[in-house]
């Protein structure tokens, strides 16, 4: 909060700014995404406007984890190959992720994938075959 | 407005083809380069009151070249904006609106870098992308990966068209005794190459390089004056779409499609008037998308279109003639250079790979991660 300012500053844009409130409910086991309260436009990674219609603090909501593979590289590594990819979701938005739970050459554009929360120390978000799902 | 097709022209050009020089930093590259460029036309450094720079190990180029160059307190008019490989260009559409206006007469885009006797590796300025470093991407190599993998699911495109962008360079990079690399390479030799980010393996991406790179530009008036033939700028343009490749709007698509559309417009010409085509080569799929995007063969018949032989030595349209970023040099970022080869063919200098009768000359650039583009064409007095 801007408390010691609030004469001056514009209250709209008050408290932490849209990639540490992204974050800190990522360690608490959600991940959202944005949408315009204004003209509901989707979009991420978050930021203090709608990247649409320019208005003010788009709402951080929780993401349907519905996505589409829409790219996928295997980097090939010494210590062990490893997926990325750019995943298309639900919402619109494209974000890079790991596509996980599935050998790296599986990997296929146009596939099927859902969101989980994975790792302890740093959590990030990952993408899984939906077929692969119980 | 004002139309700027051919107000300005590029009057000296410097390069220290100096591509493997240890013991010789950013700076000194940059300054032998602006050096030769204004020699090449027969002014000094008396007369820069317009300085253009971008360094990969610099936040402050400008200030950093400026007092080195020892030019800081003529200056009217500068410009360190910084966009990557394409920065260069930015930089000419910059200078070209300083000179038109007034703000200054003899501009400096000047570049050098020290990358490859430094370590090898591609030096890059802090700029953390907490949304994608988190997944451990080989940056900038699995950006492009993921543009080569996307254009392959589009459009058919095979590992072997990609293998013959490079081909096609290193056959151009055998007629220029510039060139970094100019061993036979064969089609089985790029195939068999380790693979980095699939599909993009070593063969398919730029050298690693030193070296260092200048242009002087003044008004098209004072240019007849100096010692080289005449080479107006006769259109510009700029496109940017993103940072982050998970932000690119399409990955089949780049922004060079806006730059070139632009800077065809303000030359008045087309696609196909132009003699030669400079295309900045990060990686093969670059030399696809931008022949695409610019105009020179449909959306997704790149592949196609390189393997037919157009872009190799007597192909249809003569792209990459020094070698390009792939078999030239590649000093971390590479725009200038494609203005640089530009300039040699359109005034015959160009030596056994010099193309006939060129008039029209693409050069075009890009930075970041397919991130920024800008395309400059150029010409001979004949096309003013």
């Amino acid at each position: 909060m801007c408390s010691s300012r609030s004469q001056v500053c514009d209250e709209r844009f008050d408290g932490p700014g849209p990639e540490a409130q992204w974050q800190s409910h990522l360690e608490k086991g959600t991940f959202l995404i944005q949408n315009c309260h204004h003209c509901s436009h989707w979009q991420f990674p978050p930021v203090a406007c709608c990247q649409h219609c320019g208005a003010a603090t788009p709402e951080l909501i929780p993401a349907s984890g519905k996505a589409t593979v829409y790219s996928s590289t295997t980097v090939r590594s010494r210590k062990g190959d490893y997926n990325v990819a750019i995943v298309e979701l639900d919402e619109g938005p494209r974000m890079m992720s790991r596509i996980e739970d599935i050998e790296v050459d599986g990997v296929k554009i146009g596939m099927a994938v859902r969101a989980s929360i994975r790792g302890n120390e740093t959590p990030i978000v990952v993408f899984t075959p939906e077929e692969a799902r119980p | 407005m004002t139309s700027l097709r051919g107000k300005i022209s590029i009057a000296g050009i410097g390069n220290t083809k100096r591509w493997d020089a240890p013991g010789r930093n950013a700076f000194d590259q940059l300054q032998e380069a602006a050096y030769l460029a204004l020699e090449d036309c027969g002014l000094s450094m008396g007369d820069v009151d317009g300085l253009y720079c971008a360094l990969s190990g610099s936040g402050l180029p400008i200030l950093n070249v400026a007092e080195r160059l020892g030019i800081a307190e003529q200056l009217r008019h500068a410009d360190g904006t910084m966009v990557g490989g394409s920065s260069f260009l930015f930089h000419l559409r910059s200078a070209i609106s300083a000179l038109a206006t007034g703000q200054c007469s003899v501009a400096l885009v000047c570049y050098g870098s020290n990358q490859r006797s430094a370590g090898g590796k591609l030096a890059s300025m802090p700029d953390p992308q907490p949304f994608e470093a988190p997944y451990a991407p080989r940056y900038p190599i699995s950006s492009y990966s993921l543009v080569a993998a996307r254009h392959m699911h589009e459009f058919g495109t095979r590992r072997e068209d990609l293998a013959n962008v490079a081909l096609a360079a290193r056959q151009w990079a055998q007629l220029n005794p510039a060139a970094f690399i100019r061993d036979q390479l064969s089609l089985q030799d790029v195939l068999a190459a380790r693979m980095i980010s699939d599909p993009i393996s070593a063969a398919d991406c730029c050298l690693v390089t030193d070296g260092g790179g200048a242009l002087v530009l003044t008004r098209t008036e004072q240019a007849r004056d100096l010692a080289k033939p005449l080479v107006p700028v006769l259109g510009t343009g700029i496109g940017i779409t993103h940072r982050q490749i998970s932000r690119m709007p399409s990955l089949v698509e780049t922004g060079a499609k806006r730059s070139g559309a632009a800077a065809l417009a303000e030359a008045g010409v087309t696609p196909e008037q132009i003699d030669h085509v400079m295309l900045y080569d990060a990686f093969t799929i670059c030399t696809l998308l931008f022949l695409e995007d610019l105009g020179f063969c449909a959306k997704g018949d790149g592949g196609a279109f390189v393997s037919s032989g157009a872009i190799a030595p007597g192909g249809s349209l003569p792209v990459n003639t020094n070698g390009g970023g792939l078999s030239c040099n590649h000093p971390g970022m590479y725009g200038l250079f494609t203005l640089i080869e530009s300039v040699e063919q359109l005034r015959g200098e160009a030596g056994e790979r010099q193309i006939n009768g060129v008039e029209l000359a693409l050069a075009h650039a890009n930075g970041g991660v397919f991130s920024s583009q800008a395309t400059a064409i150029l010409g001979t007095a004949a096309t003013l």
